[in-house]
Protein backbone atom coordinates (compact mmCIF):
# COMPACT_ATOMS: atom_id res chain seq x y z
CA UNK A 1 0.00 0.00 0.00
CA UNK A 2 2.64 2.56 0.88
CA UNK A 3 5.20 2.25 -2.08
CA UNK A 4 2.15 1.34 -3.96
CA UNK A 5 0.99 5.34 -3.03
CA UNK A 6 4.42 6.47 -3.64
CA UNK A 7 4.93 4.59 -7.06
CA UNK A 8 1.71 6.44 -8.25
CA UNK A 9 2.70 9.78 -6.75
CA UNK A 10 5.85 10.21 -8.53
CA UNK A 11 4.10 8.98 -11.79
CA UNK A 12 1.34 11.62 -11.01
CA UNK A 13 3.92 14.34 -10.54
CA UNK A 14 5.80 13.54 -13.56
CA UNK A 15 2.61 14.12 -15.71
CA UNK A 16 1.77 17.13 -13.87
CA UNK A 17 5.07 19.19 -14.56
CA UNK A 18 5.54 17.51 -18.52
CA UNK A 19 2.03 19.54 -18.45
CA UNK A 20 3.03 22.45 -17.51
CA UNK A 21 5.98 22.98 -19.39
CA UNK A 22 3.81 22.79 -22.38
CA UNK A 23 1.02 25.07 -20.85
CA UNK A 24 3.80 27.60 -20.51
CA UNK A 25 4.66 26.71 -24.18
CA UNK A 26 1.12 27.09 -25.23
CA UNK A 27 1.20 30.69 -23.74
CA UNK A 28 3.99 31.74 -25.26
CA UNK A 29 2.23 30.30 -28.84
CA UNK A 30 -0.79 31.73 -28.43
CA UNK A 31 0.66 35.62 -27.41
CA UNK A 32 2.46 35.71 -30.98
CA UNK A 33 0.05 34.19 -32.61
CA UNK A 34 -2.04 37.11 -31.52
CA UNK A 35 0.18 39.41 -32.71
CA UNK A 36 1.87 37.85 -35.58
CA UNK A 37 -0.24 34.90 -36.21
CA UNK A 38 3.10 32.69 -35.51
CA UNK A 39 3.26 30.66 -32.91
CA UNK A 40 7.41 29.96 -32.57
CA UNK A 41 8.85 33.36 -31.66
CA UNK A 42 6.36 32.92 -28.57
CA UNK A 43 7.66 29.53 -27.65
CA UNK A 44 11.17 30.31 -27.87
CA UNK A 45 10.34 33.38 -25.75
CA UNK A 46 8.53 31.48 -23.13
CA UNK A 47 10.93 28.55 -22.93
CA UNK A 48 13.87 31.44 -22.20
CA UNK A 49 12.00 33.56 -19.63
CA UNK A 50 10.97 30.30 -18.20
CA UNK A 51 14.26 28.96 -17.77
CA UNK A 52 16.25 31.90 -16.55
CA UNK A 53 13.80 32.65 -13.81
CA UNK A 54 13.62 28.81 -12.95
CA UNK A 55 17.79 28.92 -12.44
CA UNK A 56 17.54 32.19 -10.49
CA UNK A 57 15.05 30.95 -8.30
CA UNK A 58 16.64 27.83 -7.83
CA UNK A 59 20.04 29.80 -6.99
CA UNK A 60 18.09 31.38 -4.24
CA UNK A 61 19.54 30.09 -1.02
CA UNK A 62 18.37 28.28 1.90
CA UNK A 63 19.79 31.43 4.18
CA UNK A 64 16.88 33.84 2.45
CA UNK A 65 14.27 31.63 3.07
CA UNK A 66 15.09 31.02 6.44
CA UNK A 67 15.66 35.25 7.23
CA UNK A 68 12.09 35.28 5.89
CA UNK A 69 10.84 32.80 7.88
CA UNK A 70 12.23 34.30 10.82
CA UNK A 71 14.26 31.21 12.34
CA UNK A 72 17.45 30.89 13.79
CA UNK A 73 19.94 27.68 13.46
CA UNK A 74 20.74 25.01 16.37
CA UNK A 75 24.40 24.18 15.56
CA UNK A 76 24.61 21.31 17.89
CA UNK A 77 22.77 18.67 20.11
CA UNK A 78 23.65 20.48 23.03
CA UNK A 79 19.98 22.55 23.14
CA UNK A 80 17.01 20.48 21.64
CA UNK A 81 18.64 17.26 22.34
CA UNK A 82 15.37 15.09 20.85
CA UNK A 83 14.88 17.70 18.00
CA UNK A 84 18.88 17.04 16.66
CA UNK A 85 18.40 13.22 17.56
CA UNK A 86 15.25 13.13 15.54
CA UNK A 87 16.37 14.87 12.27
CA UNK A 88 19.79 12.73 12.44
CA UNK A 89 17.98 9.79 12.59
CA UNK A 90 15.14 10.31 10.05
CA UNK A 91 18.59 11.69 7.41
CA UNK A 92 20.53 8.31 7.90
CA UNK A 93 17.23 6.31 7.44
CA UNK A 94 16.55 8.48 4.20
CA UNK A 95 20.10 8.00 3.22
CA UNK A 96 20.44 11.61 3.19
CA UNK A 97 22.92 14.09 4.65
CA UNK A 98 21.94 15.70 7.85
CA UNK A 99 20.17 18.65 7.09
CA UNK A 100 20.58 22.13 9.30
CA UNK A 101 18.34 22.25 11.92
CA UNK A 102 16.43 25.91 12.50
CA UNK A 103 13.60 27.10 14.99
CA UNK A 104 10.68 29.66 14.85
CA UNK A 105 9.77 31.14 17.53
CA UNK A 106 6.22 30.85 16.88
CA UNK A 107 3.04 29.44 18.79
CA UNK A 108 1.13 28.02 15.91
CA UNK A 109 2.59 24.40 15.37
CA UNK A 110 3.69 23.96 12.16
CA UNK A 111 7.16 22.99 9.99
CA UNK A 112 8.72 23.07 6.87
CA UNK A 113 11.74 22.31 4.47
CA UNK A 114 13.65 23.56 1.85
CA UNK A 115 17.12 23.17 0.15
CA UNK A 116 17.13 22.33 -3.50
CA UNK A 117 18.95 18.89 -3.37
CA UNK A 118 19.45 17.00 0.08
CA UNK A 119 23.26 18.25 0.13
CA UNK A 120 21.56 21.72 0.93
CA UNK A 121 18.89 20.16 2.49
CA UNK A 122 17.48 22.32 5.75
CA UNK A 123 14.37 21.52 8.36
CA UNK A 124 12.31 24.59 10.27
CA UNK A 125 10.10 24.01 13.24
CA UNK A 126 8.15 26.17 15.32
CA UNK A 127 8.18 26.37 19.26
CA UNK A 128 5.09 25.48 19.03
CA UNK A 129 5.00 22.03 18.06
CA UNK A 130 7.80 21.95 19.78
CA UNK A 131 5.49 22.43 23.15
CA UNK A 132 2.37 20.98 21.38
CA UNK A 133 3.45 17.45 19.89
CA UNK A 134 5.15 14.69 22.20
CA UNK A 135 8.56 13.07 20.67
CA UNK A 136 7.17 10.50 18.42
CA UNK A 137 5.09 12.91 17.10
CA UNK A 138 7.54 15.09 16.29
CA UNK A 139 9.68 12.60 14.70
CA UNK A 140 7.22 12.06 12.36
CA UNK A 141 6.80 15.77 11.19
CA UNK A 142 10.38 15.63 10.71
CA UNK A 143 10.52 12.26 8.85
CA UNK A 144 7.61 13.95 6.29
CA UNK A 145 10.07 16.73 6.02
CA UNK A 146 13.18 14.71 5.71
CA UNK A 147 11.03 13.38 2.95
CA UNK A 148 10.51 16.31 1.40
CA UNK A 149 13.99 16.65 1.09
CA UNK A 150 15.03 13.51 -0.08
CA UNK A 151 12.13 13.37 -2.61
CA UNK A 152 13.51 16.35 -4.63
CA UNK A 153 10.04 17.85 -3.66
CA UNK A 154 11.39 21.60 -2.82
CA UNK A 155 13.38 21.54 -6.12
CA UNK A 156 10.13 21.24 -7.81
CA UNK A 157 7.80 23.03 -6.11
CA UNK A 158 10.59 26.04 -6.75
CA UNK A 159 10.39 25.02 -10.50
CA UNK A 160 6.23 25.22 -9.68
CA UNK A 161 6.28 28.53 -8.45
CA UNK A 162 8.73 29.93 -11.09
CA UNK A 163 6.49 28.84 -13.77
CA UNK A 164 3.77 30.40 -12.58
CA UNK A 165 5.53 33.98 -12.18
CA UNK A 166 6.62 33.54 -15.65
CA UNK A 167 3.12 32.90 -16.92
CA UNK A 168 1.65 36.08 -15.20
CA UNK A 169 4.55 38.12 -16.54
CA UNK A 170 4.46 36.52 -20.19
CA UNK A 171 0.42 36.82 -20.05
CA UNK A 172 0.59 40.29 -18.67
CA UNK A 173 3.07 41.19 -21.63
CA UNK A 174 0.75 40.24 -23.68
CA UNK A 175 -2.16 41.48 -22.88
CA UNK A 176 -0.81 45.25 -22.91
CA UNK A 177 1.07 44.47 -26.03
CA UNK A 178 -2.15 43.19 -27.89
CA UNK A 179 -4.15 46.63 -26.92
CA UNK A 180 -1.27 48.77 -28.60
CA UNK A 181 -1.26 46.45 -31.80
CA UNK A 182 -4.57 46.52 -32.46
CA UNK A 183 -5.31 47.57 -35.90
CA UNK A 184 -2.57 44.87 -37.61
CA UNK A 185 -3.34 42.55 -40.30
CA UNK A 186 -5.23 39.68 -39.67
CA UNK A 187 -5.45 38.26 -43.07
CA UNK A 188 -3.46 34.93 -41.50
CA UNK A 189 -5.27 34.52 -38.76
CA UNK A 190 -7.84 31.71 -38.37
CA UNK A 191 -11.13 33.30 -36.10
CA UNK A 192 -11.56 30.20 -34.07
CA UNK A 193 -7.68 29.75 -33.15
CA UNK A 194 -7.69 33.60 -32.43
CA UNK A 195 -10.63 33.24 -29.62
CA UNK A 196 -8.65 30.28 -28.38
CA UNK A 197 -5.50 32.22 -27.66
CA UNK A 198 -6.82 35.14 -26.44
CA UNK A 199 -9.01 32.59 -24.24
CA UNK A 200 -6.12 31.18 -23.18
CA UNK A 201 -4.00 34.10 -22.44
CA UNK A 202 -6.05 35.46 -20.09
CA UNK A 203 -6.72 32.88 -17.64
CA UNK A 204 -3.45 31.07 -18.15
CA UNK A 205 -2.39 33.17 -14.61
CA UNK A 206 -5.10 31.34 -12.93
CA UNK A 207 -4.58 27.61 -14.49
CA UNK A 208 -1.06 28.07 -13.76
CA UNK A 209 -1.94 28.63 -10.40
CA UNK A 210 -3.66 25.81 -9.92
CA UNK A 211 -1.38 23.52 -11.72
CA UNK A 212 1.29 24.98 -8.86
CA UNK A 213 -1.14 23.98 -5.94
CA UNK A 214 -2.01 20.49 -7.93
CA UNK A 215 1.49 19.41 -7.24
CA UNK A 216 1.84 20.91 -3.78
CA UNK A 217 -1.26 19.33 -2.82
CA UNK A 218 0.21 15.65 -4.48
CA UNK A 219 3.78 15.91 -2.98
CA UNK A 220 2.01 16.27 0.61
CA UNK A 221 0.82 12.92 -0.19
CA UNK A 222 4.23 11.43 -1.05
CA UNK A 223 6.02 12.91 1.40
CA UNK A 224 3.34 11.65 4.21
CA UNK A 225 3.37 8.02 2.71
CA UNK A 226 7.51 8.51 2.64
CA UNK A 227 7.69 9.36 6.76
CA UNK A 228 5.77 6.43 7.12
CA UNK A 229 8.22 4.81 5.29
CA UNK A 230 11.01 6.26 7.62
CA UNK A 231 9.72 6.13 10.79
CA UNK A 232 6.90 2.95 10.63
CA UNK A 233 4.80 4.73 12.65
CA UNK A 234 1.45 6.22 10.62
CA UNK A 235 -0.51 6.80 13.57
CA UNK A 236 1.91 9.30 15.34
CA UNK A 237 1.85 11.40 12.31
CA UNK A 238 -2.02 11.40 11.72
CA UNK A 239 -1.89 12.30 15.22
CA UNK A 240 0.56 15.25 14.69
CA UNK A 241 -1.49 16.87 11.87
CA UNK A 242 -4.68 16.22 13.80
CA UNK A 243 -3.23 18.86 16.62
CA UNK A 244 -1.50 21.05 13.90
CA UNK A 245 -4.60 21.37 11.81
CA UNK A 246 -6.46 21.33 15.25
CA UNK A 247 -4.76 24.72 16.16
CA UNK A 248 -6.73 28.25 13.91
CA UNK A 249 -4.16 30.54 15.40
CA UNK A 250 -1.95 31.38 11.78
CA UNK A 251 1.95 31.19 11.74
CA UNK A 252 2.62 34.99 12.43
CA UNK A 253 6.32 34.59 11.06
CA UNK A 254 4.71 32.94 7.85
CA UNK A 255 5.32 34.85 3.86
CA UNK A 256 2.70 33.91 2.05
CA UNK A 257 5.49 33.38 -0.31
CA UNK A 258 6.73 30.33 1.15
CA UNK A 259 3.59 28.98 2.87
CA UNK A 260 3.04 25.85 0.80
CA UNK A 261 6.69 24.64 1.89
CA UNK A 262 5.05 24.36 5.27
CA UNK A 263 3.90 20.52 7.45
CA UNK A 264 0.00 22.21 6.63
CA UNK A 265 -0.96 25.64 5.70
CA UNK A 266 0.31 28.34 8.04
CA UNK A 267 -1.79 30.54 6.96
CA UNK A 268 -4.93 28.74 8.21
CA UNK A 269 -6.92 30.38 4.43
CA UNK A 270 -10.31 29.06 3.92
CA UNK A 271 -10.04 28.49 0.61
CA UNK A 272 -11.82 26.19 -2.36
CA UNK A 273 -9.58 22.82 -2.68
CA UNK A 274 -8.68 23.94 -6.18
CA UNK A 275 -6.56 26.81 -4.87
CA UNK A 276 -5.22 25.32 -1.39
CA UNK A 277 -1.64 24.41 -0.90
CA UNK A 278 -2.53 21.42 1.16
CA UNK A 279 -4.71 18.33 0.77
CA UNK A 280 -7.59 18.93 3.38
CA UNK A 281 -6.32 17.47 6.68
CA UNK A 282 -8.76 14.46 6.85
CA UNK A 283 -8.13 13.14 3.82
CA UNK A 284 -4.32 12.72 4.64
CA UNK A 285 -5.12 11.75 8.12
CA UNK A 286 -7.12 8.74 6.30
CA UNK A 287 -5.02 7.84 4.12
CA UNK A 288 -2.21 7.64 7.21
CA UNK A 289 -4.67 5.10 8.64
CA UNK A 290 -5.01 3.58 5.92
CA UNK A 291 -1.51 2.66 5.40
CA UNK B 1 29.82 -8.95 -56.05
CA UNK B 2 33.06 -9.09 -53.84
CA UNK B 3 31.66 -5.82 -51.91
CA UNK B 4 28.23 -7.59 -51.07
CA UNK B 5 30.15 -9.97 -49.36
CA UNK B 6 32.12 -7.55 -47.48
CA UNK B 7 29.31 -5.37 -46.20
CA UNK B 8 28.03 -8.07 -44.72
CA UNK B 9 30.94 -9.67 -42.57
CA UNK B 10 31.26 -6.02 -41.98
CA UNK B 11 27.32 -5.45 -41.18
CA UNK B 12 27.67 -9.14 -38.70
CA UNK B 13 31.22 -7.71 -37.36
CA UNK B 14 29.59 -4.69 -36.05
CA UNK B 15 26.37 -6.47 -34.56
CA UNK B 16 29.01 -8.79 -32.50
CA UNK B 17 30.68 -6.16 -31.61
CA UNK B 18 27.70 -4.18 -30.49
CA UNK B 19 26.29 -7.14 -28.84
CA UNK B 20 29.65 -7.79 -26.36
CA UNK B 21 29.73 -4.05 -25.84
CA UNK B 22 25.91 -4.08 -24.75
CA UNK B 23 27.23 -7.15 -22.69
CA UNK B 24 29.80 -5.40 -21.09
CA UNK B 25 28.29 -2.56 -20.21
CA UNK B 26 25.46 -4.46 -18.24
CA UNK B 27 27.42 -6.46 -16.68
CA UNK B 28 29.69 -3.44 -15.09
CA UNK B 29 27.00 -1.59 -14.10
CA UNK B 30 25.02 -4.57 -12.62
CA UNK B 31 28.16 -5.46 -10.90
CA UNK B 32 28.91 -2.01 -9.95
CA UNK B 33 25.65 -1.31 -8.63
CA UNK B 34 26.24 -4.52 -6.36
CA UNK B 35 29.24 -3.52 -4.70
CA UNK B 36 27.45 -0.39 -3.56
CA UNK B 37 24.66 -1.99 -2.42
CA UNK B 38 26.85 -4.65 -0.26
CA UNK B 39 28.98 -1.77 0.75
CA UNK B 40 25.56 0.30 1.83
CA UNK B 41 25.07 -3.05 4.02
CA UNK B 42 28.12 -2.77 5.97
CA UNK B 43 27.93 0.61 5.99
CA UNK B 44 24.41 0.19 7.55
CA UNK B 45 25.93 -2.23 10.27
CA UNK B 46 28.76 0.42 10.91
CA UNK B 47 26.27 2.37 11.97
CA UNK B 48 24.50 0.34 14.55
CA UNK B 49 27.55 -1.19 15.80
CA UNK B 50 28.88 2.61 16.66
CA UNK B 51 25.80 2.42 18.69
CA UNK B 52 26.12 -0.40 20.62
CA UNK B 53 29.33 0.36 21.63
CA UNK B 54 28.47 3.31 22.63
CA UNK B 55 25.87 1.97 25.07
CA UNK B 56 28.83 -0.94 25.74
CA UNK B 57 30.57 2.01 27.47
CA UNK B 58 27.53 3.74 29.23
CA UNK B 59 26.85 0.84 30.88
CA UNK B 60 29.34 1.11 33.61
CA UNK B 61 28.68 4.38 34.57
CA UNK B 62 24.92 3.94 34.99
CA UNK B 63 25.85 0.54 36.93
CA UNK B 64 27.96 2.32 39.34
CA UNK B 65 25.73 5.27 39.68
CA UNK B 66 22.58 2.86 40.56
CA UNK B 67 25.48 0.85 42.93
CA UNK B 68 25.43 3.50 45.14
CA UNK B 69 21.92 4.21 45.87
CA UNK B 70 20.75 0.57 45.62
CA UNK B 71 22.69 -1.77 47.11
CA UNK B 72 20.49 -4.53 47.40
CA UNK B 73 19.81 -4.72 43.79
CA UNK B 74 22.95 -6.52 43.25
CA UNK B 75 21.40 -9.51 41.63
CA UNK B 76 19.99 -6.65 38.70
CA UNK B 77 23.50 -5.17 38.41
CA UNK B 78 25.32 -8.11 38.06
CA UNK B 79 22.69 -9.66 35.30
CA UNK B 80 23.40 -6.29 33.48
CA UNK B 81 27.43 -6.62 33.53
CA UNK B 82 26.64 -10.11 32.30
CA UNK B 83 24.26 -8.91 29.46
CA UNK B 84 26.79 -6.57 28.77
CA UNK B 85 29.68 -8.89 28.28
CA UNK B 86 27.87 -11.09 26.01
CA UNK B 87 27.50 -8.48 23.82
CA UNK B 88 30.97 -8.07 22.89
CA UNK B 89 31.90 -11.94 21.40
CA UNK B 90 33.62 -11.08 18.76
CA UNK B 91 32.37 -14.81 17.33
CA UNK B 92 28.31 -14.13 17.57
CA UNK B 93 26.72 -13.51 14.02
CA UNK B 94 25.04 -10.24 13.80
CA UNK B 95 21.99 -11.79 14.77
CA UNK B 96 23.50 -13.30 17.73
CA UNK B 97 24.84 -9.79 18.68
CA UNK B 98 21.34 -8.25 18.05
CA UNK B 99 19.60 -10.77 20.41
CA UNK B 100 22.54 -10.04 22.94
CA UNK B 101 21.49 -6.32 22.87
CA UNK B 102 17.48 -7.04 23.29
CA UNK B 103 18.79 -9.14 26.65
CA UNK B 104 20.16 -6.25 27.45
CA UNK B 105 17.74 -3.46 27.10
CA UNK B 106 15.60 -5.62 28.83
CA UNK B 107 17.55 -5.28 31.58
CA UNK B 108 17.96 -2.04 31.26
CA UNK B 109 14.86 -1.32 31.79
CA UNK B 110 14.78 -2.96 34.61
CA UNK B 111 17.90 -0.62 35.83
CA UNK B 112 15.37 2.23 34.61
CA UNK B 113 12.44 1.32 36.50
CA UNK B 114 14.72 1.00 40.36
CA UNK B 115 14.20 4.85 40.13
CA UNK B 116 10.90 4.29 41.09
CA UNK B 117 11.90 2.55 44.42
CA UNK B 118 15.16 5.25 44.75
CA UNK B 119 13.73 8.55 45.12
CA UNK B 120 17.45 9.44 45.43
CA UNK B 121 18.39 7.86 42.54
CA UNK B 122 15.74 9.36 39.85
CA UNK B 123 17.21 12.91 41.32
CA UNK B 124 20.67 12.43 41.01
CA UNK B 125 22.01 14.52 38.02
CA UNK B 126 24.38 11.75 36.75
CA UNK B 127 21.54 9.28 36.80
CA UNK B 128 19.03 11.07 34.88
CA UNK B 129 21.59 12.48 32.17
CA UNK B 130 22.74 8.64 31.65
CA UNK B 131 19.12 7.81 30.96
CA UNK B 132 18.80 10.69 28.40
CA UNK B 133 21.98 8.91 26.67
CA UNK B 134 21.36 5.42 26.61
CA UNK B 135 17.46 6.30 25.58
CA UNK B 136 19.15 8.36 22.93
CA UNK B 137 21.42 5.91 21.92
CA UNK B 138 18.50 3.02 21.87
CA UNK B 139 16.39 5.14 19.81
CA UNK B 140 19.52 5.48 17.39
CA UNK B 141 19.88 1.88 17.45
CA UNK B 142 16.24 0.82 16.32
CA UNK B 143 16.63 3.45 13.29
CA UNK B 144 19.81 2.15 12.34
CA UNK B 145 18.40 -1.60 12.60
CA UNK B 146 15.56 -0.42 10.10
CA UNK B 147 18.09 1.43 7.82
CA UNK B 148 20.08 -2.05 8.19
CA UNK B 149 17.15 -4.58 7.37
CA UNK B 150 15.78 -1.96 4.46
CA UNK B 151 19.37 -1.96 2.49
CA UNK B 152 19.52 -5.64 2.92
CA UNK B 153 16.28 -6.44 1.61
CA UNK B 154 17.62 -4.25 -1.55
CA UNK B 155 20.53 -5.57 -1.66
CA UNK B 156 18.99 -9.25 -1.60
CA UNK B 157 16.06 -8.17 -4.06
CA UNK B 158 19.22 -7.29 -6.49
CA UNK B 159 20.92 -10.57 -5.98
CA UNK B 160 18.03 -12.69 -6.56
CA UNK B 161 16.56 -10.55 -9.67
CA UNK B 162 17.48 -11.66 -13.42
CA UNK B 163 19.98 -10.45 -14.76
CA UNK B 164 21.89 -9.94 -11.98
CA UNK B 165 21.49 -12.81 -10.26
CA UNK B 166 24.04 -14.59 -12.95
CA UNK B 167 26.74 -11.90 -12.18
CA UNK B 168 25.90 -11.79 -7.98
CA UNK B 169 26.59 -16.31 -8.69
CA UNK B 170 29.63 -15.13 -10.66
CA UNK B 171 31.10 -13.01 -8.44
CA UNK B 172 30.00 -14.64 -5.21
CA UNK B 173 27.96 -11.96 -3.78
CA UNK B 174 25.94 -13.96 -0.55
CA UNK B 175 22.38 -12.80 0.38
CA UNK B 176 22.67 -11.10 4.31
CA UNK B 177 20.01 -11.98 6.86
CA UNK B 178 17.80 -9.47 8.15
CA UNK B 179 17.96 -8.78 11.71
CA UNK B 180 15.26 -10.02 13.63
CA UNK B 181 13.17 -7.57 15.63
CA UNK B 182 10.77 -9.22 18.84
CA UNK B 183 7.47 -6.92 18.41
CA UNK B 184 7.80 -5.76 21.76
CA UNK B 185 10.81 -4.73 20.90
CA UNK B 186 8.99 -1.66 18.88
CA UNK B 187 7.38 -0.84 21.95
CA UNK B 188 10.43 -0.27 24.21
CA UNK B 189 11.67 2.66 21.80
CA UNK B 190 8.63 4.60 22.99
CA UNK B 191 8.29 4.11 26.15
CA UNK B 192 9.09 7.28 28.08
CA UNK B 193 9.03 9.47 25.21
CA UNK B 194 5.74 11.46 26.09
CA UNK B 195 6.80 13.14 29.44
CA UNK B 196 6.78 16.27 26.89
CA UNK B 197 10.58 17.10 28.13
CA UNK B 198 11.95 19.25 25.23
CA UNK B 199 15.25 19.99 26.53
Amino acid sequence: MMYKQIERNKRHTVFIVAGFIVFVLAVGAAITYLMAGEIFTGMILALVLGGAYTAMMLMSSTNVVMRMNHAHEVKDGSEHRRLWDAVGNMAMVARIPRPRLFIIKDSSPNAFATGTSPEKGAVAVTTGLLDRLNHEEIEGVIAHEVAHIRNYDIRLSTIAVALVSVVAIISDLGIRMMFFSRGGNNNNKHPIMLIFALILVIIAPLVAMMIRMAISRNREYLADASAVELTRNPGALARALEKITGVSQPVSEASGASASIYFADPLKRKTAQLFSSHPPPQERIERLYNM
Amino acid sequence: MGTGIGIAILILLIVIIGGIAILAITWFTSYNRLVKLRNWVEEAWAQIDVQLKRRYDLIPNLVETVKGYAQHEQETLTQVIEARNQMNNPNNSRNEQMAANNQLEGMMNRLFALREAYPDLKANQNFQQLQEELTSTENKIAYSRQLYNSTVRDYNTKIQSVPTNLIAGVHNFIQQEMLETPEEQRENVKVDFNTGDRS
